[in-house]
């Protein structure tokens, strides 16, 4: 069984993203980037599968700029086994991206595709269902607990209302959640080893995909700012300032 | 051309942000259709029908729709798709999981999450968990878009009385089946709706001492919310967490206890009305957007707050 990982670069998640002053978007120059978070636990699942004998190969799959390189070696380093690294150079739509993805499907032929339930900077929450939608195969989103049964898997989702589980046949789209699993740091060796693994680049022109943006992004701003609040002495004080001053109580 | 809304039930009743989604929708185009995929949902139909702002009902019944499979639904919603120019829905997880799928097979990219209507096709929302909100606008001629419910405020839910229509159902999606839902029941208000939130982060230190918010929220007729931190720690089960990967919650009141304020956390609450921090370390970041902190061990301060509304309440009694 082979099964695609598909890893995004993004803003770090510890930095203090800032609005760009001409309000064009935020600042990415010298800003630290790393490995969009459940897209960790996405390869971490992957690589565990094909440590318990039940897959053959693990392959990372990034869209974007030349530096999403990075991202993919990352993957490589925790145990992916080759990268394909798709360069596209500007803004990217999720739906772009499902596009890209369904070509790459269709040309390495996975059992299932990983990805993250969302990523942390547009927070879209698409391209998994659309990619789905795309290769008319099932999907099993914001998965914190994947196991496999012979043809099948068996998902446990988390939804707004607790857990739900379903069983869908091979192939299919599996989204990650941060809680599916524990991921594993690259060490040293792994680190070095990643760099002699291959990644084929490819260009979104060469997969015959029009990535043209559908969406004008028309200004990004700061949202507005709470006003500051004050610090209270006793537990007293909070409860009186909450019946008399907010009323909210 | 009129806008579709898919309503979310549980094949007995709306969900409460329907009622909100629907707002969204009107703000969008007044001409509203709803739509609602289930199995015996004539209740919901009937609901539907009697929210003023909906102009027409379209019902689909079919056994295989009573788990609201995104598989089963999305050909429903792409076959009526060509009456409508917006396809609109709630941004919780049913309609998060449902309208990708609907966006793919119509080739429209979709806007997700968005807490305001600027015109027809512009539309405000928050990025990088809400440290920017960015305008966008679709140049796509069917445009499919999900709301943020705590974003607008529930449509009135009587005194309509549009038509219902019912529709073919489609076939069943044959590789998707569902097996079971664990939902966790509680007399509580429902922490997407409720009028005062506490929640409790690693600081709580484990399960057992979320006794101590249990109590307040008793008091305070409060839904119980928790940071990642908790939930991944296996002090209280996942529908309870707030944030960017969580629920967006918007109450009067907000009471954080022992949570630092990362911003993944602050994604899903600060947009409260009134903010309070319960926290030992006076530098924790959750100080910045609080409108009330009281720097103190919550193991002392929770026991004299509960008592300190105990008070209250023998005094307006
Ligand atoms: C109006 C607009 C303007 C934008 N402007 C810019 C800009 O100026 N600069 C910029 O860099 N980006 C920009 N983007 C972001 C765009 O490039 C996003 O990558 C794209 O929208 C995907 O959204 P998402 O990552 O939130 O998707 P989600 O659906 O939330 O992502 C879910 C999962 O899909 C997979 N995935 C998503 N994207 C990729 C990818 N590229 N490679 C591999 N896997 C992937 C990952 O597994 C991820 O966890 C813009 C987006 C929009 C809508
Ligand atoms: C991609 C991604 C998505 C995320 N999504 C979310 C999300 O949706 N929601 C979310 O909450 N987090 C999310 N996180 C995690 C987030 O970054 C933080 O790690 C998390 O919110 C921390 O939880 P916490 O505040 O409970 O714990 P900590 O940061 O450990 O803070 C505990 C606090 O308790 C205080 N404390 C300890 N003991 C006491 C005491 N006795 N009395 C008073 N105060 C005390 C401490 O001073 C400290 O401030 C996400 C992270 C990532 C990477």
């Amino acid at each position: 069984m082979k099964i695609l990982v598909a890893v995004k670069r993004v803003i770090d998640y510890n930095v203090q993203v800032r609005v760009k002053e001409d309000n064009t978007g935020v600042v990415t120059d010298n800003v630290k980037m790393s490995t969009n978070p459940p897209d960790d636990n996405a390869i971490e699942e992957a690589v565990k599968i094909k440590e318990a004998g039940k897959a053959t190969e693990v392959i990372a799959v990034s869209i974007g700029e030349e530096k999403a390189q990075e991202t993919v070696r990352k993957a490589l380093a925790v145990g992916a086994d080759k990268g394909i690294l798709v360069k596209v150079d500007g803004v990217l739509e999720p739906l772009a991206v499902s596009k890209l993805l369904q070509k790459i499907v269709e040309k390495e032929k996975p059992d299932l595709v990983f990805m993250g339930k969302q990523a942390i900077d547009d927070d879209c929450n698409q391209t998994g269902q659309m990619l789905s939608a795309l290769l008319n195969w099932p999907q099993a989103t914001f998965a914190s607990k994947i196991e496999i049964k012979d043809k099948k898997l068996e998902v446990t989702r988390e939804i707004d209302e607790g857990l739900e589980t379903i069983e869908i046949n091979i192939p299919a789209i599996v989204t990650c959640d941060l809680r599916l699993n524990e991921p594993r740091y690259a060490s040293l060796p792994n680190i070095m080893k990643a760099k002699k693994k291959p990644i084929e680049q490819l260009n979104a022109s060469d997969l015959g995909v029009d990535t043209s943006p559908r969406i004008d992004q028309i200004k990004v701003e700061e949202p507005p700012k709470r006003k500051a609040g004050i610090k209270v002495s006793s537990v007293a004080e909070l409860v009186q300032k909450l019946k008399n001053e907010a009323k909210v109580i | 051309m009129a806008v579709l809304l898919i309503a979310e039930h549980n094949n007995k009743e709306l969900k409460p942000f329907t009622l909100n989604a629907v707002t969204a929708a009107s703000q969008i185009d007044p001409e509203v259709h709803a739509v609602i995929i289930g199995k015996d949902c004539e209740e919901g139909a009937k609901a539907l029908s009697q929210l003023p702002l909906v102009k027409k009902v379209i019902h689909v019944e079919a056994a295989h729709y009573e788990n609201f499979v995104a598989e089963n639904f999305a050909p429903v919603i792409v076959k009526l798709a060509d009456n409508y120019s917006h396809i609109v829905c709630s941004a919780n997880t049913f309609g998060k999981n449902l309208m990708p799928r609907i966006a793919a097979a119509l080739d429209t990219s979709q806007i997700s999450d968005i807490i305001k209507v600027i015109s027809p096709d512009t539309f405000l929302r928050p990025i990088y968990a809400g440290n920017a909100f960015a305008t966008v606008k679709s140049k796509d001629a069917k445009k499919c878009v999900t709301i943020r419910p705590t974003s607008f405020d529930p449509c009135e839910s009587t005194g309509g009385s549009a038509s219902i229509e019912k529709a073919e159902a489609g076939e069943e999606f044959m590789h998707t089946k569902f097996i079971k839902r664990e939902e966790i029941k509680s007399d509580r208000p429902e922490l997407g709706t409720a009028r005062v939130v506490i929640s409790g982060g690693r600081g709580m230190q484990n399960g057992d001492n979320f006794k101590l918010i249990t109590s307040i929220a008793d008091k305070l007729n409060a839904a119980i919310g928790a940071s990642r931190a908790a939930v991944d720690a296996g002090y209280i089960s996942n529908d309870h967490q707030v944030g960017q990967t969580g629920k967006v919650v918007v109450p009067d009141l907000y009471i954080a206890v022992g949570i630092s304020g990362a911003i993944q956390h602050l994604a899903g609450m600060k947009e409260s009305k009134i903010i309070v921090a319960i926290n030992k370390d006076g530098e924790a970041p959750i100080f910045s957007v609080a409108d009330y902190g009281l720097e103190a061990d919550l193991f002392e301060a929770l026991p004299q707050f509960l008592e300190e509304l105990n008070k209250l309440n023998t005094i307006q009694k």
